[in-house]
């Protein structure tokens, strides 16, 4: 199993929770805007600390209360997409790309890939937001993680650089093959990228 | 330039350059705790750090006085321990204008800290960086313009410090006579005007090239801080 979730956290009056278990392949969580989609996300990732339950993904317990288990995050070995590219602004392309990266010579491979490998020596400030989106992906693909978090990685983009970012995921879901769990507020998105889709 | 003139130039910028330096790692630190830190107490710290930007100059020499004093704490201690003192020595006077330095210091580093995203923090996490990593590689890089813009605010300031200077360390030539200090002891003197033109135009144009280079460097940081 890829995923196993079931987790709560308080954020001020509200309280966001969900539970899930997930297979091979790619997961699509899709709900309102508000429904605490990123707070998943962030709580898989390890930036928010549920305040009840457990995490496992692939088999590994990332957090779990009961057994005071909470992995920081950069030991989770997660490759997170956040809906901003949160590119790094002083160092290049290729520096972002690399900033994670346990084997810099498969940095050419997922360049290609991702068709990113005209910009590498561009600042992050040059790119348009599809350019930037895909170098945010490239980043954490490089990072060699056990898994992929993405979140709402094609919001706010043009219909040409939609479909440029659906086929860049739609390639790694098929060519890299890591559990993916991808946050969507759109069906018709969760539809065509998720093998197994979880409304929240 | 004559060897007067050369002598209080030299003594200004050592004075000011070790007063910056001195200053930097308290005032970072002091920065990083009022911009990310949570804990009771930090309004009074705010004010804290302030005071000597609003307490008359004189009253910060009177009370570095007392307390470098030979039978004050700090005198005490350093006598004790590394058999010295900074009562009417060049170190005294950086120390006096460390401290009025250090509330500018502190604001501008202060400032820096606060525009950082700290999402991109949060993405350096996800990439394996642990805490230690994520500051020296992200937060540090991004806040160096503002910290050296901190910095040569601090220079200019440590300058024209005069108050609590004259009062700490009192105006000894070739040791504490900086060149506030040298104006004001040449206006003192019958047919000083020479030289207090003299030491006025240098005191505008390096007081000047700093804050000039001090906005430089914040520009720079705006440029940086575009965050996608």
């Amino acid at each position: 199993m890829s995923f196993d979730v079931d987790v709560t956290v308080r954020r001020g009056r509200a309280v966001i929770g969900t539970a899930f278990h997930a297979g091979a392949g790619s997961t699509v969580l899709v709900g309102p805007s508000g429904a605490g989609k990123t707070s998943v996300l962030l709580m898989i990732a390890g930036l928010l600390r549920p305040d009840r339950g457990h995490v496992r993904v692939a088999g590994r317990t990332l957090f779990d209360d009961a057994a005071r288990i909470d992995v920081a995050p950069q030991h989770r070995r997660v490759g997170m997409v956040f809906q901003e590219p949160r590119l790094f602004p002083h160092l290049s392309v290729r520096k972002n790309l690399l900033y994670g990266a346990r084997d810099a010579a498969a940095l050419p491979d997922i360049a290609a890939t991702l068709d990113i490998a005209p910009l590498l020596d561009r600042w992050p400030r040059t790119l348009s937001g599809g350019e930037a989106r895909r170098v945010a992906i490239g980043r954490a693909l490089l990072s060699a993680p056990d898994f992929l978090l993405l979140d709402e990685p094609l919001s706010s983009l043009d219909r040409a650089r939609h479909e440029e970012a659906t086929r860049a995921i739609e390639r790694v879901r098929d060519e890299v093959r890591l559990p993916m769990l991808i946050v969507t507020h759109d069906s018709v998105e969760a539809e065509r990228l998720g093998q197994q889709i979880i409304r929240m | 330039m004559n060897d007067e003139l050369l002598t209080i130039v030299r003594l200004s910028l050592l004075v000011g350059g070790v007063a910056t330096a001195g200053t930097l790692p308290v005032a970072f630190a002091l920065a990083w705790l009022l911009a990310r830190g949570r804990f009771p107490g930090k309004i009074l710290l705010d004010g804290l750090v302030h005071l000597p930007l609003v307490v008359p100059p004189v009253v910060t020499g009177w009370l570095l006085l007392i307390a470098f004093a030979p039978a004050g704490p700090l005198g005490a201690a350093l006598d004790r321990w590394f058999g010295t003192t900074v009562l009417f020595r060049w170190t005294g006077a950086a120390i006096a204008a460390g401290i009025m330095a250090l509330p500018l210091m502190v604001r501008a580093i202060r400032l820096s800290i606060e525009a950082i995203d700290q999402r991109l923090e949060q993405a350096a996490r996800t990439l394996g960086a642990g805490p230690w990593r994520t500051f020296a590689t992200i937060t540090l890089p991004l806040a160096l313009p503002g910290v050296l813009a901190g910095a040569m605010l601090g220079f200019a300031r440590s300058l024209g410090e005069f108050g609590a200077t004259i009062t700490f360390v009192s105006n000894v030539p070739g040791e504490t006579q900086t060149l506030p200090l040298a104006i004001y002891a040449a206006l003192q003197r019958p047919g000083g005007e020479a030289l207090v033109w003299q030491l006025a135009a240098i005191s505008v144009a390096l007081s000047l090239a700093a804050l000039i280079v001090s906005e430089l460097l914040a520009r720079r940081q705006g440029r940086r801080l575009h965050v996608l």
